[in-house]
């Protein structure tokens, strides 16, 4: 889930009243939000960096809230308090409209775009006025949405600027690197687009980005009718066009792998900043202004694909009864769903409504999104709790079973039941066992961010090896075992790999104890009820194990099948798991004996 | 047992007294060595409460071996200014004497002496006085008489910095007769024995009392882990409410099943390397259900089953990654998909607690693997207030109050329940929650450490009580 950070103060200011952190968290969590954590700048720079580092830092109450992944209209202080506010404001209505005195702005998209980043929208949003808070938060804004639903600008790719710099219409293309050449954003001087890829090598911020289009034959950049560089998505913006303060038309364009989230980016940057525009400037309202309807000077302009029209919601018809599981009137549901600013009208047939969706809501995709927002609108705690009459017999898992009724009995052997890690380096299986990794069958993970993650294990050995060698201070002798899931690649399966239940145990003492674990493995025989001897019953001969020391191992071998081998640890492998003293050990598969 | 005789003695002196005597006292009147007595109170002790005996100590001041000499031969300047004669002594004469270093200091600062370093053959010591007070000896010899009090604090801390006087703590006990006072010892018996029991000797024995102040003996016994024993709590719960146990006994999970199914587009920051860990071998995953794929595919990419889709190009490449499972929810799809194929719906409840996997930065609380509780129930019209119900059941049997906290719940979406081939009607309510959190909450461990892996402290393990959840 995405974090977004607001200042405190300046929320509650936005919501009309303040609250104490206890109404706060329980106002979020009715939202299905969390408040995750209460902090300061102060305190994250003395967290991370100390306490020195922190002086002079701003100790200004900043609210952590996590949002769910889908609602990006939540990843700004505006978007928040419109969020929260559902229920004391009317839902605005958003409409595209044409500027007052001139042609709606044109983007024209050439086809060299289709080789590295085919897609663009784009919007004007007019007499917009930026307080420094505000202008900050659009920023941010851009920023979160970078992070979140442009896939760290892979997917979508934003650029802003100030359209009374620059003059339309514009041209989203594709050009070899040497061909592109700007003065870059905050840079003194012009740079080609080969030469800004290296200079942001170093950039601790840009650099991860360079990677989407490094190695294309061809780099997107946008024109303005005059030839200027507005941007080279999805790296970096043109100087010239940049946003201030002062700015007060805004270009937006959103370059993109994937429509659908160009036009959900487009629709957020719009829509969270329609309080900015100054709606008493003539010719910025529509003629159909209604006073508590907010209409925004909003043009969509995308060539050559066609129209993009927003004011055209989806509608979305939905039967909200079965749903819930209380009796609700239809038209109750409806109007909590107006509440949550989604405008429902009871059909003519009474038992559907129709709901418009407004494009701050691109996370409803489906009638059960919206009925999630009337329980949230009820209250979820309002709901009446039922019983499902659903009449099932419970049945364990027979492995499952298996594995718990030797565990008891493992721990009444005097035993002590250990738990290890699935995961573990490719030393722990192979090398430090005296085995050679290629004969492990062992699954290997592409991405481990440390050595202790490269393998699924192939035995339960090592992990008690390791538990043994960090409780070297316990008292002799050490009794330990574990009845776990190994990983091991197999051909069969559908995804190339399967689990084996596996039993392990490990005595650690003086003297190597090979009778113990012998004992031990003789109780499990009893235990599964397999007498000794040959052919139906257990017994176990000697076997050469690289991990043993040699002669003083044995294959146990129960109803005619190998399950596995006891002996004592080969004196490399004791010193390997820095474990000083003898050990012996007993690691057979259960899956045997279901 | 100490010297037996020595026990009767002592036994026949406390019976003589009224108040109590001091052990010291009994020594020096018996002429024995204290701890001699000493043993013969504690041997008495033990027997029960014959007698009872106080512990005092006391402390007084005692000479040291130098202090001895001085009291008996007199200070060290003193002898210098006895030994020289009238004509003087050669200063190198004096220092050959024993006292004569130390005592040619402290009589030149008593001014008692001089030194005419010029003199014919060598520095030369004369006496200046005749007769002198010696009162470093007078001191020492008050002590000696037992009459220290009459010395003042300061005086005797600095005879204790000349190491002429020690102080010393003498313990003793204070003997009084005890409530089974006898001056006849009988032996107690230590413990039970077969012989005793046979010859019903018992009867007329006498027992040495129990400490029952002490603790038994640490037993050699194996134990399970407690993480382990609220998992068999949990399965436990599940069964009781009818929740039969899926199979999660595969790590690997192709992210077809993982994410695809379950309507998780591919796109999903879940999906990135950073949160979920991909394997390099075996690396995909083959064999899909085609016609289910298919749909899938299809939701994703255009909708359908009433849902818009998300309209993005879905790739069969990114569904046959495998992956090390990130929730046993991959296990429930399978099972839901696996429920769709009967030919006849049949309403289930499914539950499972297993591994799952996170490629994420760790601390306290987060590990790269943890135990997921996971429990599904599938049936025509199941509700809201099912979900909020069953729920509540649940964590009610958990005897936690607060599980908001702790957990997820809701209802899968139609577009991953429809494209399995369920019929259009179920509803499928679940919930999940790590099975680590609720026992650090149970067991106030702050640090997952402590609780999971091969660093764990076994001794914490050894202690850790048996697991009831609802008490």
């Amino acid at each position: 889930m995405p974090t977004v950070s607001v200042k405190r103060d300046l929320l509650f200011h936005a919501l009309g009243r303040t609250y104490t952190d206890e109404e706060f968290d329980e106002l979020c969590f009715e939202f299905g939000l969390e408040l995750d954590e209460i902090t300061s700048e102060k305190d994250i720079i003395s967290r991370e960096q100390g306490d020195t580092k922190a002086e002079g830092a701003s100790d200004v109450i900043l609210y952590k809230i996590d949002v769910p992944a889908n609602r990006y209209d939540l990843l700004c202080l505006e978007g928040l308090v419109r969020g929260l506010q559902v229920f004391k404001m009317e839902a605005p209505r958003y409409r595209r409209v044409s500027p007052a005195s001139s042609e709606p702005q044109r983007l024209v998209i050439t086809k060299e775009t289709t080789a590295v980043r085919p897609h663009a929208v784009a919007a004007v949003l007019r007499n917009i006025t930026f307080t420094q808070e505000r202008y900050d938060s659009f920023i941010e804004l851009q920023e979160k949405l970078h992070q979140n639903v442009c896939r760290k600008r892979t997917l979508v790719a934003i650029g802003t600027h100030d359209l009374d710099t620059i003059s339309g219409p514009f041209t989203y293309t594709a050009k070899p690197p040497g061909d592109i050449r700007f003065k870059p954003l905050n840079q003194a001087k012009e740079y080609t687009a080969q030469e800004l890829m290296s200079l942001y090598k170093t950039d601790s911020h840009l650099r991860h980005y360079l990677h989407i289009i490094e190695d294309e034959a061809v780099y997107p950049v946008i024109y303005d009718s005059n030839g200027i560089v507005l941007s080279m998505p999805p790296i970096i913006n043109g100087d010239h066009s940049k946003i201030s303060l002062n700015t007060k038309n805004v270009f937006i364009e959103c370059t993109a792998t994937d429509l659908t989230k160009a036009k959900i980016v487009l629709d957020m940057m719009v829509t969270m900043f329609f309080q900015a525009t100054d709606l008493s400037v003539p010719g910025t309202v529509s003629p159909h202004h209604h006073p508590a309807v907010c209409f925004l000077l909003w043009e969509n302009i995308l060539e050559p694909t066609g129209q993009y029209v927003h004011s055209d919601y989806p509608h979305s018809i939905c039967n909200p009864q079965p749903f819930f599981g209380i009796s609700e009137s239809t038209e109750h549901i409806a109007q909590l769903l107006t509440k949550m600013c989604l405008r429902s009208e009871v059909m003519s047939d009474g038992e559907q409504i129709e709901v418009e969706i407004p494009p701050t809501r691109s996370d409803v995709i489906h009638a059960c999104d919206i009925m999630e927002d009337a329980a949230m609108a009820y209250g979820f705690n309002n709901i009446p709790r039922t019983t499902p009459r659903t009449y099932t017999i419970a049945n364990q898992l027979p492995l499952n079973k298996l594995s718990e009724l030797l565990r008891q009995d493992l721990a009444a052997a005097g035993f002590t039941e250990a738990l290890t890690f699935a995961l573990c380096s490719q030393e722990d299986i192979a090398d430090k066992l005296l085995k050679n990794i290629s004969e492990t069958r062992a699954c290997r993970i592409s991405n481990p961010k440390t050595a202790e993650f490269q393998v699924a294990r192939t035995t339960l050995l090592s992990g008690l090896l390791k538990t043994v060698a960090a409780n070297r201070k316990m008292p002799l002798p050490l009794r330990l075992f574990e009845i776990s899931d190994v990983v091991l690649k197999d051909e069969s399966k559908d995804v190339g790999a399967r689990n084996n239940r596996r039993l392990c145990a490990v005595y650690y003492n003086k003297s190597p104890g090979f009778e113990v674990i012998h004992g031990l493995m003789d109780r499990v025989m009893q235990l599964l009820e397999i007498k000794p001897g040959q052919g139906n019953g257990y017994h176990i001969q000697a076997a050469d194990d690289s991990t043993f020391f040699p002669g003083r191992c044995a294959e146990i071998f129960a109803c005619g099948k190998s399950i596995g081998r006891l002996g004592v640890l080969h004196p490399d492998v004791i010193n390997r798991f820095e474990l000083t003293m003898p050990c012996s050990a007993l690691d057979i598969d259960i899956e045997h004996f279901l | 047992m100490a010297d037996t005789g020595l026990v009767e003695t002592l036994l026949q002196r406390v019976e003589k007294v009224d108040g109590g005597l001091d052990s010291q006292d009994v020594a020096t009147s018996l002429g024995v060595d204290h701890q001699a007595i000493v043993g013969a109170v504690k041997s008495l002790q033990a027997l029960g409460d014959v007698i009872s005996a106080e512990q005092r100590s006391s402390k007084h001041w005692e000479l040291t071996g130098e202090g001895c000499e001085i009291a008996e031969q007199g200070s060290h300047e003193a002898r210098v200014v006895s030994s020289i004669p009238e004509e003087g002594m050669p200063q190198s004469q004096l220092m050959k004497l024993a006292f004569g270093k130390v005592g040619f200091s402290k009589a030149m600062s008593n001014k008692w002496i001089r030194l005419d370093k010029g003199h014919e053959g060598g520095p030369r010591i004369f006496k200046t006085v005749e007769r002198l007070e010696d009162l470093v000896r007078d001191k020492l010899l008050l002590v000696q008489k037992g009459q220290a009090s009459e010395l003042e604090e300061k005086e005797k801390n600095e005879l204790k910095k000349r190491k002429l006087l020690s102080e010393v703590t003498v313990k003793s006990y204070w003997i009084t007769k005890g409530s089974c006072f006898s001056t006849t010892i009988t032996k107690q018996e230590t413990e039970l024995t077969t012989e005793m029991i046979a010859s019903g000797s018992w009867k007329e024995k006498k027992f040495k009392p129990y400490n029952f102040e002490a603790m038994g003996v640490a037993l050699d016994c194996g134990h399970l882990h407690p993480l382990m024993k609220v998992r068999t709590q949990f399965r436990q719960i599940f069964l009781e409410m009818g929740f039969t146990e899926m199979p999660t006994n595969n790590f690997i999970e192709s992210s077809f099943w993982n994410f695809d199914s379950l309507f998780q587009p591919q796109q999903h920051p879940a999906r990135d390397q950073h949160d979920t860990f991909f394997l390099s071998d075996p690396a995909q995953a083959h064999e899909f259900p085609q016609d289910y794929l298919e749909r899938v595919r299809k939701v994703h990419s255009e909708g359908g089953f009433g849902s818009q889709g998300y309209k993005y190009d879905w790739k069969i490449e990114e569904a046959q990654k495998n992956i090390l499972r990130t929730h046993t929810t991959a296990v429930s799809a399978r099972m839901l998909y696996k429920l769709a194929q009967q030919e006849k719906f049949t309403p289930v409840k499914y539950f499972s607690i297993d591994r799952v996997f996170r490629n994420e930065t760790l601390d306290a609380t987060h590990l790269a693997e943890f135990h997921q509780i996971e429990g599904v129930v599938a049936d025509f019209g199941l509700t809201l207030g099912d979900l909020m119900g069953i729920l509540h059941q649940f964590f009610n049997k958990l005897g936690l109050k607060k599980w908001v906290e702790v957990g997820n719940s809701g209802m899968f979406r139609p577009e991953m329940l429809l494209p399995m081939g369920l019929p259009e009607g179920v509803t499928v309510i679940a919930w999940g929650l790590s099975l680590e959190r609720p026992t650090m909450i149970k067991y106030g461990i702050n640090n997952i450490r402590e609780l999971v892996g091969h660093k764990v402290n076994l001794q914490m393990v050894y202690d850790s009580p048996v697991c009831r959840l609802d008490s």
